[in-house]
């Protein structure tokens, strides 16, 4: 196997060896905390432009298989393990992941402290960084001149809209870089799901005269995606609302809250959330690099109904007198624990009330 | 939720002795129950009848009894305490069934105690097969086909209908005690009709085999607001089939999808939540290795083995916060321990495999059935922590302690392939080897695996390293192998073997010289997400060290490894104790160890734990980073002493007795010459290099003979022999002699055991106390009832124990503690044996006399004098209680063993009893240790021909009581002949009317079985032996025992006599 580094633009560098595909690449270099669901993390759009360390030292144990995917492709930039499975194990294995990687683009490194380099990322926060072949003075020139991508919310979002046809109620669900989680959670409950691209306007979106809209998650920082602002103010008006994620954090630029970046944000599945008047707690799969500021919520019409119970970030915001609300986390797992599917429901219900009080007024 | 204000004072009831199926991980739980309790301003009252544990230490709890868990004893505690509520999740299953016990009497009700924790109900319908069946139901979870018998008729039928093989699981016995794979009619019939005798509730579960499930466990939490969590999920090596305490299990879950994993958690949290456990659970399930499929297998409504497990792999601890959820509190009001600024809530993420494999009494039990299934055969376990599964299982492998480093340390040189292919299943505990032995000798992982079901990425782990074995060999001095081969968990041992080298200590220094060498990874829970404070660690090869040095000078000790036969939880006691004095005099306390069972591998008892194996490699490792001012090596049992003169040959400074000394009592020739020098009366005795000397020796000495190898672990291979052909058998059979392993004969002196630990700076020599055995010389010590303070012995005895103990500190140069051992014969003491270390009844006696011994010798080790702590040379005052020691035996666990005693050990626990007379003491002892002494009935009394004259005062002695004097022909002419009346049983294939079938027709309440020295294998005395521990009817193998058990029933009876 071919010797690889990873340069830090702290300066760190590690040694390890690389697989999958074989060029070099600079991103931003985040930590994930999860010990199964490499597959559905990788492909997370939301990862765009991003590196993953995992923390949990063997990966690949269970291969790559057909039904895990969050999107077609690899999301995540590179990856960078402990270990890699020589042999993985799983009735479900199409191939082993550095198979995949290689076949799909994805670079990645293997026998990397895994650790040190977490605790780095945790000291530091999230960084620059480059996976290459050579240390050189003009490599470490190209990671300190390298910007990430302001762009990625274009790149991740579908190009033209689309529909998952089903009986159930209709949702307009805007693609900022959406996981197949959400759809398959709107397919479990049969929804009619119309996708549209981020780019969309309110009026396409009325047009297609949805039941409720769902704002998704996607990659980067939101105020990169300021053009769906008044998209979203407009659609919180016509029907009842729920947003993932990045969905969350534009919910709330776009109700006049701001959001900031996180020193090394939540990548895992091991939050617990709690939410405003429910005393039992909901374990929460999340991967955000950006938060909500809870100072700017003051003077907004947005109310605090889910926070993280360690570091008290803003989880949750609900728009008053609107049937209205956003969570940070994903409702939808995969990977992560199912404690939080149940607002899914709520959303529905709330849609279904809508129509009720629509059928009333008419 | 806030903590409870309405209750104030809360009983915690522990898991009473040591036994296959519930060891160490109850002190562990106990402990930090009680401890976790106080911190929130509880008072705590502890009753457990094993003085072996920490949580029986009067700092544990405010209150602590050491009495029988029985259920007159507890409602005694209950009346006197008046306590607000019980916690009875933490002391295992014997903690479970006595509050239901109590519950059922209605005691708890009237004096208006509230059971915390768990409900009643929650247990029953977790535990009760046909309870948790319907539950199960109601929630849509799946499990194993299956029907609840209550006569064997039931069994029969049902696998009829749905085929062989089928499980038997008898209800709410420990350690799945009588259960078993029934592949046939036969087996189910016999396995049915035992399994319904050891059910309490004469209650089998017989279900559809599923055996080659991959064997999942989740560990689980939930508090009264409803909030659940999973702490740990973890995947069985060996898949469905053998229990999960004799299974090799590794954290987290290895070969599962996230898909799975949630799948699998999403059930675990709808059982947790459906059951309202408040506390932790245990869940086990099998999930189809081709689908999505799974079964739920069992329910443990409080913390057990696998708890204590999740709690070392992943930094949680499941028993503290257990106890304060019982107390109200919730999960999001608890902080973690670990990180000291995040919740409680939260699933710890590991950064590191955690692998656990059993160890099995078979190396002391050589007539055991070895082979592994649904009834647990292990005593204890050992926990390894690697940054890859390799690394993982190697280091557990080499902490096992069973003269086994590497892999390739076990090869089955004489099986043939299709032996070693043929012997994979049912799996023997040794299948790991034998799996490395057919993947070296060229099979492949696709054989294997259809063999037996292992996962074949377990199965690639175990054929990489046989792997890296081959190119260690191919690549004898490279420095980029031997990397590879130690982030691997290869020890230098191995290496040097593979490569050729002459030691352990050539690779070292070579590896050392190439920079490789091993760094410490914190285990925080948390993965590094967030800063901990931990001082928990593991070593791997990497590139980042976490465990920094403080500058304040620290001192390191050695634990004991797993729990065995000879070694058990008492040297657990023994290294607390050594921990809390150390942090007493200032210094950094440090402890290695291997058992994720007990107190000391918690990580809030020591300054740093490393969780290491116990090698001397290791062991060095440590020490090169810390650097310690000393090791002490005398709490460790044999596992550290060991390790005394190898660590001093490093350099490493031994604190106490100097590794000289330590030798002077260990070697024979030397220790012999401190006798002579003494004029110390000991049993004459030899030593011999050949089977030759050794016949020569005992022809001089004289027959009986106690012969033994030379280093011993609790009387490993001991043998009391009678004549020429015995010894020759012996020398074949049970020792590989030579010139490096001599074999001790010493002359078989008949007469009383004691024994005392002695105290010793090296000028002041304190004994806290003299034990008097109950069971003559020829028992082992560990398994002979002990009584403080003597009843029988003499003065003059006394005074010459105590006068040779103290000369033997003297001459031995003792700096701590050393246990010396006496048989006295015609009124005189002779020594018999010298321990250099803390004993296994350290625990008791410092119990017994308040002098907290192991405390006393750190700080003795440390440099402080007795002197100056207030002790004289000599023995202490005397209590005016009777405290009595009695052993306790796994023998339901183990069928074939033979539970006649001897001088090999065989028990693995022991009990309390302490009153005002020796005969109230006793009887607690006899009730503590699960024996029913009752007021009449039938006694079978089978005795040896030299045993006769004694077994007849006995026997008299019982029909006088009105008991019934059975007994097998012989003997029972013998108490004919002198006047007694006696029911005499027929031979066992003679007819029906033989002891075994008395037995099993419950006629016989006791049975008194001794067999002539030269007649051990006699068939009929060991079959009734066996049917006497199958029916649990108090079976005495020493004339000795039984006359104390007469004590017992004399003084509780009135003598009724005609005028």
């Amino acid at each position: 196997m071919k010797t690889k580094y990873l340069m830090l633009a702290n300066g760190s560098v590690y040694k390890g060896q690389g697989f999958g595909a074989d060029h070099d690449v600079m991103a931003e270099l985040v930590f994930n905390t999860g010990m199964s669901g490499y597959q559905e993390s990788i492909t997370d759009l939301s990862y765009r432009g991003e590196m993953i360390v995992f923390t949990y030292p063997l990966i690949g144990n269970y291969g790559i298989n057909r039904d895990d995917f969050e999107s077609l492709h690899p999301a995540a930039a590179a990856i960078v393990v402990h270990e890699i499975a020589r042999r993985p194990s799983n009735w479900r294995k199409m191939m082993s992941l550095p198979e995949w990687a290689e076949k799909n683009d994805l670079p990645g490194i293997s026998g990397v402290d895994t650790r040190a380099l977490t605790k780095e990322l945790r000291e530091e926060g999230a960084m620059k960084a480059a996976l290459v072949d050579e240390v050189t003075d003009e490599a470490w020139e190209r990671l300190a001149a390298f910007n990430k991508d302001t762009n990625m919310v274009a790149d991740a979002t579908t190009k033209t809209q689309y529909q998952s046809p089903n009986d159930g109620p209709s949702v307009a669900l805007i693609d900022f870089g959406l996981k197949n989680s959400i759809l398959r959670s709107l397919a479990k409950r049969g929804v009619n799901v119309m996708v549209f691209p981020s780019t969309v306007d309110a009026k396409t979106v009325v047009a297609a005269n949805p039941d409720g809209v769902l704002l998704s998650n996607g990659p980067g920082d939101p105020a990169d995606v300021d053009y769906a602002i008044p998209m979203i103010q407009e659609l919180q008006e016509a029907v009842p609302l729920m947003a993932i994620c990045m969905g969350h954090q534009l919910f709330a630029i776009a109700n006049g809250a701001t959001t900031y970046k996180m020193k090394y944000g939540h990548r895992g599945f091991n939050h617990a959330i709690r939410r405003e008047g429910q005393d039992r707690l909901d374990f929460t799969s999340q991967n955000h690099g950006y938060a909500v500021d809870r100072d700017s919520l003051a003077g907004t019409n947005l109310e605090i109904t889910h926070e993280e119970i360690n570091d008290g970030t803003v989880e949750g915001l609900h728009l008053k007198d609107h049937d209205a609300f956003s969570v940070q986390f994903h409702p939808d797992a995969a990977p992560g624990p199912h404690d939080a599917e149940y607002l899914f429901d709520e959303f529905l219900k709330s849609i279904e009330e809508n129509q009720k009080k629509g059928v009333t007024h008419a | 939720m806030p903590k409870r204000q309405d209750i104030h004072k809360i009983l915690v009831i522990g898991s009473g002795p040591i036994v296959i199926g519930q060891a160490a991980e109850f002190d562990y739980s106990g402990t930090q129950a009680a401890l976790s309790l106080k911190e929130e301003g509880y008072s705590v009252v502890l009753v457990n009848s094993n003085p072996a544990t920490i949580m029986t230490d009067s700092e544990i709890a405010d209150k602590v009894y050491i009495e029988p868990l029985s259920l007159d004893f507890l409602e005694q505690i209950l009346r006197k305490e008046r306590p607000d509520a019980i916690l009875p999740t933490l002391g295992g299953q014997t903690g479970l069934n006595l509050a239901k016990d109590l519950s059922e009497a209605g005691i708890l009700d009237e004096l208006h105690i509230e059971l915390l924790g768990t409900k009643l109900s929650a247990i029953e319908e977790a535990e009760d097969r046909e309870e948790f069946k319907e539950l199960m139901e109601r929630l849509h979870e799946p499990i194993p086909e299956s029907v609840i018998a209550t006569h064997l008729d039931e069994a029969l039928e049902f696998a009829d209908q749905y085929g062989y093989p089928v499980i038997v699981r008898p209800a709410y016995t420990l350690g799945g005690t009588g259960g078993g794979i029934a592949h046939n009619h036969q087996e189910l019939a016999e396995i049915a009709s035992n399994g319904l005798e050891l059910s309490p509730v004469t209650q089998v579960l017989i279900e559809r085999s599923i055996a080659g499930f991959k064997e999942i466990e989740f560990e689980v939490m939930r508090d009264a607001h409803d909030n659940a969590l999973v702490v740990a999920s973890m995947e069985n090596f060996d898949p469905v089939g053998i229990h999960t305490g004799d299974s090799i299990v590794t954290a987290p879950v290895q070969t599962l999808s996230d898909r799975e994993v949630q799948m699998m958690r999403d059930a675990a949290l709808k059982i947790i939540r459906a059951l309202k456990i408040e506390g932790g659970v245990n869940i086990q399930m099998a999930l189809d290795p081709k689908s999505y499929n799974y079964y739920i297998i069992e329910v443990n409504p409080r913390v057990s083995r696998s708890s204590a497990l999740a709690s070392k792999a992943t930094g949680y601890p499941i028993a503290k916060v257990s106890a304060k959820i019982a107390v109200g509190l919730t999960l999001d009001e608890i902080i973690n321990p670990v990180t000291g600024t995040t919740k409680a809530e939260f699933e710890p993420a590991l950064d590191y495999v955690v692998v656990k494999i059993p160890r099995w009494p078979f190396d002391k039990f050589v007539t055991a059935d070895r082979h592994l299934g649904t009834q647990m055969k292990a005593t204890g376990e050992v926990m390894a922590i690697g940054r890859n599964f390799e690394e993982g299982l190697l280091k557990a492998v080499r902490s096992l302690e069973i003269g086994v480093i590497g892999l390739d340390d076990m090869t089955f040189p004489d099986w043939s392939t299709e032996d070693l292919l043929d012997s994979l299943m049912p799996a023997r505990d040794d299948r790991l080897f034998m799996l490395a032995e057919l993947l070296r000798r060229g099979e492949s992982i696709e054989t294997l695996h259809k063999i037996t079901k292992i996962d074949e990425f377990f199965l690639d782990k175990v054929a990489h390293l046989v792997e890296i074995e081959q190119d260690l060999k191919d690549h004898v001095g490279d420095a980029d192998y031997l990397d590879y081969a130690k982030k691997n968990g290869f020890a230098d041992q191995t290496i040097a073997k593979l490569w050729g080298w002459q030691s352990a200590q050539d690779v070292r220094e070579f590896r050392k010289g190439q920079g490789i060498t091993p760094v410490y990874k914190m285990v925080d829970t948390v993965a590094a997400e967030f800063e901990s404070q931990t001082p928990y660690y593991y070593s791997t090869y990497e590139q980042e060290n976490e465990s920094i040095v403080s500058d304040r000078p620290s001192v390191l000790v050695l634990g004991s490894g797993p729990i065995r036969i000879g070694q058990g939880v008492e040297f657990d006691y023994a290294t607390v104790h050594a921990v809390e004095a150390i942090q007493a005099a200032g210094y950094e306390a440090i402890i290695m160890n291997s058992n994720p069972e007990t107190v000391s591998t918690d990580f809030s008892i020591s300054d740093k734990l490393y969780f290491e194996p116990l090698t001397l490699e290791d062991v060095l490792n440590v020490t090169d980073l810390e650097k310690p001012m000393g090791v002490v090596v005398q709490f460790g049992g044999q596992t550290a002493i060991n390790l005394a003169e190898p660590l001093a040959e490093n350099g490493i400074k031994i604190l106490g007795t100097s590794v000289e000394n330590l030798n002077r009592a260990e070697d024979r020739e030397a220790f012999d010459q401190v006798i002579k020098e003494l004029n110390l009366p000991q049993p004459k005795g030899m030593t011999a290099t050949t089977v030759d000397g050794a016949l020569e020796a005992a022809q001089k000495i004289g027959y009986p003979v106690l012969i033994r190898p030379s280093y011993v672990l609790g009387g490993r291979a001991m043998e009391i022999v009678v004549d020429d052909h015995e010894l020759k058998d012996y020398m074949q059979r049970a020792v590989k002699v030579s010139h490096d392993h001599p074999v001790l004969i010493d002359s078989y002196l008949i007469g009383q055991e004691a024994e005392v630990d002695v105290l010793s700076d090296g000028q002041t020599a304190v004994i806290p106390g003299i034990m008097e055995h109950i069971e003559r010389a020829g028992i082992h010590s560990g398994d002979s009832m002990s009584v403080y303070p003597p009843q029988y012995l003499s003065e003059k005895v006394r005074k010459e124990i105590v006068d040779a103990s103290i000369n033997l500190a003297k001459a031995l140069g003792t700096v701590g503690l050393m246990n010396v051992q006496f048989v006295i014969h015609e009124d005189k003491a002779y020594v018999i044996e010298v321990n250099p270390r803390a004993s296994r009844t350290v625990p008791f006696i410092s119990k017994v006399t308040h002098i907290p011994l192991a405390q006393l010798a750190t700080r003795v080790m440390l440099g402080e004098k007795l002197a100056d702590l207030g002790y004289k040379t000599g023995l202490a005052p005397e209590d005016d209680k009777v405290h009595v020691k009695a052993p306790i035996f796994s023998f339901t666990k183990l069928p074939a063993v033979d539970s006649l005693l001897g001088p090999e050990m065989k028990s693995t626990g022991e009990v309390m009893g302490s009153d005002t007379t020796l005969p109230k003491a006793l009887y607690k002892a006899f009730i503590a240790s699960n024996i029913q002494v009752p007021q009449y009935g039938n006694v079978l009394f089978t005795v040896a021909d030299g045993d006769k004259e004694e077994a007849l005062q006995l026997a008299q002695r019982f029909n006088d009581l009105g008991f019934s004097l059975y007994a097998t022909a012989g003997t029972g002419q013998y108490l004919i002949d002198h006047g007694l009346p006696v029911e005499i049983l027929d031979k066992i294939d003679e007819s029906d009317n033989n002891p075994l079938q008395a037995l099993r027709d419950q006629k016989l309440q006791v049975v008194v079985n001794t067999t002539q020295v030269d007649d051990r294998a006699e068939e009929d005395g060991q079959r009734i032996r066996a049917a006497a521990i199958e029916n649990g009817v108090p079976l005495f193998t020493a004339l000795d025992t039984v006359k104390a058990f007469l004590d017992v029933l004399e003084s509780r009876s009135f003598t009724v006599n005609e005028l």
